[in-house]
C-alpha cells in the first residue's frame, strides 16, 4: 500500500500503462514539459519521449479525431482535454465517430479511445472551468463513462479503460485531485470491474448514491444524520455508463428511500435516470419518492457564488429530512 | 507547380459581394492558369515539367483500365439513380462528372494504403475492390456500412462533413510509428519491414468551411504525417456555390499550414492520376502532407432528394460536360489507335452487366435484423444492452404466430 493523492494515483496509473503497452501514447495540450494544467502526466514526457506523450496542437476535435484515427491502426490513445467546459469543440468527434464506429462498422472496426476529463467545481475557477456535462455523454450509446472519487481506484480505473475495446470517457474529478488515500499498487487490478457500483458506507434506513466529487460530501452527510440516529448506506457509483442499478436496487429494498445526487443539473441528469430505473424496479420497496440533489437550471454560475451552486451536506442532509417526512 | 496567385491580403470591405460573384464566374468558366491539365478536353495530350514522367507511365492497358473503371462507374450511378427512383434506395450519391478525380486517384493509391473516402467516393471504393454491391447497402437502409474496411483498406462513408478528416491524419501518424518501429528494430535494413504507406482522405469543397478539415491540416503539418488531402471541389455543396466557401483557389491553403497544395484538372485522369502518385509518394517517403484539389464538376444532383434547377443555371451543366472526362479519354484512346469500337462495345456491354448484378443484389437483400444492432453497441457486455435486448426478446415473442392469425394487423 502506497498513500497518495487522486493526481498522483492517475499519474502512476498512466505510466504503468504506458510501460506494459508500447502502443498506448498520451495526447493533449500541454501535456508535455508542464504535466497538464493539474501535473496529471508530470514527469512522464521525460521518461517516455514526445512520441508517447505527444502535447498536441490546441484543437480538441483534432485531438478527438486523430486519436480515432491512431486507434483504427492498433493504437491506444489516451486524450486529455483541459477542462471539461472545453470539451464541446471535441463532442461531434466523440458522439458521431467515437462512440459509433464500432456499430456502424458492423462490429468490424473498434476505437479503443480513453478521454480523460477534469470535471466539476469547487476550485474557484471561471467560466468553463467548473461544468459536470457527464449527463451529455451518457445519453450517448457506445461509450463507457467512468469517474474515480478515491486514488486507488484513480489509479487502477485508467488502466482498465484503456484495457477496454470500447471508448471511455475518465471523468476526473478536479476538486479531489488532491486528495490522499491508500493504493495497492500490488494488486491483481480492481476487486470489482470499473463499472460495478461501490457500498462504500452501509446503512439501513437511506440510500444516497453519488459519484465522484461529492462521494466525501455523501459521507460527511451520512455521519452527521447519524448522530441523528439515521443509518445512511452510501454508494460510490463509480460508473456513469453503465450504471450498476443492481446495487443500487439491493441497496433500496434494504433501505426503502434513495436520494441520489451529482454536481451536474438535476434536470435532464444522471439522478432522473437513476430515479426513474429504480422506481421501476422497486417501486414497492420505496417509502417515499426518489430525491434529487444536484446543480440547479443554469450555467455554471460564477465561482463566488458556486457555494451556492453545488450539492453540500445540508442540502444532503435537507433531502434526507425530507425522504423521512414521508 | 500548379499553385495559383494568392490575391491581394488587402480588403477595405466594399464590392464584396460584386467581388465574390466575379470570382465564382471566373471560377466557373476557365480553370485557373496554374492548374495542371494533361489531357485536354479535345482529347490532345499536352506537356506538364514535374508530371509528365508520371503520366508516361501509363501504357495502352492502363489508360483503357481506367476508362474502363469511368464507365463501369458512371453506369453504376445511373443504376443507383433508378433503384432510388424505384423506392430500393433511401438516397443515392450521384458522382457523375467526377469519374476521373476518382479513378484517377483511387488508381494511384497502393493496396498498402489506406483511404478515407466522404460518401460520394463510389469511384475510388472501385479501385479499391470493394463490392459495389455492398456499397448499395447503407443507402438501401440496412447497413451504416457494407464492407469491412479491413479487407480494402476502404473505410466506411462518413456523413458528417470533413470528420474522417482528423481520422486520417491520425491513421497516417500511426503509419509513421509503425515505420519508426520497424527502422529501429531493423527491419527496414533486413527487408522484411511492411511497404511504405500513405493515407487519402477525399473532402469536398463544401467541407473544405469545416473546422475538422483546418485541424487536420494542422495536425498533419505539426507531425508531418504521410496524408493526402484529396478535395474535390465539385462546385457545389448542395446549393451552395463554392465562391461561399473560399475566395481563393482551395488548393493555396495548403500554403498556410506549410505543405504542398496542387490544383489539378479534376476531369483529366491521366493528369489526376500523375499528381497523386506523385503526391502519394512524397507521403511515403515521409516528405510530409499534399493537398489536392481536384477541379471538377458534379453534374448531377447532390442527392437525389436536391434539385439543381433551382440553384444553377443549365448552361453551366453544359459548359462542364463539354469537358467530360470520359469523352476526351475515348477521343485520345482513337486518336491514338490505343481502343477501337469493340472495346468499347465491351465496356458498355461490361456496364450493362454490372449493372444487372447491382439491380438482382439489392432486390435480394436481406432486411437485417435489430438484434446485430444491439450485438455491435458495444464491443464489450453492457448491462444496458443486455436488459433492454432481454425485455425486446420477450415482447417480441409475444407476437409469435400472431401475424397468421385471421384478422391480424386490424
Amino acid at each position: 500500500m502506497t498513500t497518495m493523492t487522486i493526481a498522483k494515483a492517475i499519474n502512476e496509473g498512466l505510466r504503468a500503462t504506458l510501460s506494459n503497452n508500447p502502443k498506448s501514447l498520451l495526447m493533449g495540450e500541454d501535456i508535455g514539459p508542464l504535466g497538464g494544467v493539474y501535473r496529471v502526466t508530470d514527469g512522464l514526457i521525460a521518461e517516455f519521449g514526445a512520441d508517447r506523450v505527444v502535447d498536441t496542437p490546441l484543437a480538441e476535435s483534432g485531438i478527438v479525431g486523430t486519436a480515432i484515427g491512431l486507434a483504427l491502426r492498433g493504437y491506444l490513445p489516451i486524450c486529455e482535454i483541459q477542462f471539461d467546459g472545453f470539451v464541446f469543440p471535441g463532442f461531434n468527434q466523440i458522439t458521431t465517430q467515437l462512440a459509433k464506429m464500432h456499430s456502424r462498422s458492423s462490429g468490424n472496426l473498434t476505437v479503443p479511445v480513453v478521454i480523460r476529463i477534469p470535471y466539476g467545481g469547487g476550485i474557484g475557477s471561471i467560466e468553463h472551468h467548473s461544468e459536470s456535462p457527464e449527463a451529455l455523454f451518457a445519453h450517448t450509446a457506445g461509450l463507457r463513462i467512468i469517474t474515480p472519487s478515491n486514488p486507488h481506484d484513480a489509479y487502477w480505473m485508467i488502466q482498465q479503460a484503456v484495457d477496454c475495446q470500447d471508448p471511455v470517457i475518465v471523468f476526473e474529478p478536479k476538486r479531489r485531485y488532491w486528495l490522499k488515500g491508500e493504493v495497492d499498487t500490488e494488486a491483481a487490478g480492481l476487486a470489482e470491474n470499473p463499472f460495478k457500483a461501490h457500498v462504500v458506507r452501509e446503512g439501513t434506513d437511506a440510500t444516497v448514491v453519488v459519484y465522484g466529487p461529492l462521494v466525501p460530501v455523501a459521507l460527511a452527510a451520512a455521519n452527521a444524520a447519524a448522530e441523528d440516529g439515521r443509518s445512511v448506506e452510501v454508494i460510490d457509483l463509480r460508473s456513469i455508463s453503465p450504471i450498476d442499478f443492481d446495487t443500487i436496487e439491493a441497496s433500496v429494498k434494504k433501505t426503502g428511500r434513495l436520494i441520489v445526487a451529482h454536481e451536474a443539473p438535476t434536470f435532464g441528469g444522471i439522478g432522473g435516470e437513476i430515479a426513474a430505473r429504480i422506481s421501476e424496479r422497486a417501486f414497492h420497496s420505496l417509502e417515499a419518492p426518489v430525491i434529487r440533489v444536484g446543480g440547479f437550471h443554469m450555467p455554471y454560475p460564477v465561482a463566488k457564488v458556486e457555494e451556492d451552486y453545488l450539492p453540500d451536506i445540508d442540502r444532503i442532509l435537507e433531502a434526507l429530512d425530507r425522504t423521512f417526512a414521508y | 507547380m500548379g499553385a495559383t496567385h494568392l490575391p491581394s491580403t488587402e480588403f477595405d470591405g466594399t464590392g464584396l459581394d460584386d467581388q465574390l460573384e466575379a470570382e465564382a464566374e471566373a471560377a466557373l468558366g476557365e480553370p485557373a492558369a496554374e492548374m495542371v491539365q494533361l489531357l485536354g478536353p479535345d482529347g490532345t495530350l499536352g506537356t506538364d515539367s514535374v508530371f509528365s514522367k508520371y503520366a508516361e507511365r501509363l501504357d495502352a492497358e492502363k489508360l483503357r483500365g481506367f476508362y474502363a473503371d469511368m464507365a463501369a462507374i458512371r453506369r453504376f450511378d445511373q443504376e443507383a439513380t433508378a433503384l432510388q427512383r424505384q423506392g430500393q434506395l433511401a438516397l443515392w450519391v450521384p458522382l457523375t462528372g467526377q469519374e476521373a478525380a476518382q479513378i484517377g486517384s483511387g488508381r494511384a493509391s497502393q493496396p498498402q494504403d489506406y483511404i478515407f473516402p466522404t460518401y460520394r467516393e463510389h469511384g475510388v471504393a472501385l479501385t479499391r475492390n470493394v463490392d459495389l454491391a455492398e456499397l448499395l447497402r447503407q443507402f438501401r437502409g440496412i447497413s451504416n456500412g457494407g464492407w469491412n474496411p479491413k479487407d480494402t483498406n476502404f473505410h466506411l462513408y462518413t456523413l458528417v462533413l470533413a470528420a474522417q478528416t482528423p481520422h486520417a491524419v491520425g491513421y497516417a501518424m500511426g503509419i509513421q510509428r509503425d515505420q519508426r518501429l520497424a527502422e529501429a528494430n531493423g527491419l527496414a535494413e533486413s527487408g522484411t519491414a511492411e511497404p511504405k504507406a500513405a493515407v487519402m482522405v477525399y473532402f469536398g469543397d463544401g467541407a473544405s468551411s469545416e473546422g475538422d478539415v483546418h485541424e487536420s491540416m494542422v495536425f498533419a503539418s505539426s507531425y508531418n504525417a504521410p496524408v493526402v488531402f484529396f478535395c474535390q471541389n465539385n462546385h457545389w455543396a448542395i446549393s451552395v456555390p463554392t465562391a461561399v466557401q473560399t475566395r481563393i483557389p482551395l488548393s493555396n491553403r495548403a500554403k498556410g499550414y506549410g505543405f504542398p497544395g496542387i490544383r489539378v484538372d479534376g476531369n483529366d485522369v491521366i493528369a489526376v492520376h500523375a499528381v497523386t502518385e506523385w503526391a502519394l509518394e512524397h507521403a511515403r517517403q515521409g516528405n510530409g502532407p499534399v493537398l489536392i484539389e481536384a477541379f471538377t464538376y458534379r453534374v448531377g444532383a447532390h442527392t437525389t432528394a436536391d434539385d439543381p434547377t433551382k440553384y444553377r443555371e443549365s448552361s453551366e451543366e453544359a459548359l462542364w460536360r463539354a469537358k467530360d472526362p470520359l469523352d476526351r479519354l475515348e477521343k485520345y484512346l482513337r486518336s491514338e489507335g490505343m481502343a477501337d469500337d469493340a472495346f468499347f462495345e465491351q465496356v458498355a456491354a461490361d456496364g450493362n452487366e454490372l449493372a444487372a448484378y447491382i439491380r438482382k443484389s439489392t432486390y435480394e437483400s436481406d432486411t437485417p435484423d435489430i438484434r446485430t444492432a444491439f450485438a455491435n453497441t458495444y464491443v464489450e457486455a453492457h448491462p444496458l444492452v443486455a436488459e433492454e435486448l432481454a425485455w425486446f426478446e420477450e415482447y417480441s415473442a409475444g407476437f409469435v404466430g400472431e401475424d397468421t392469425a385471421e384478422g391480424a394487423g386490424n
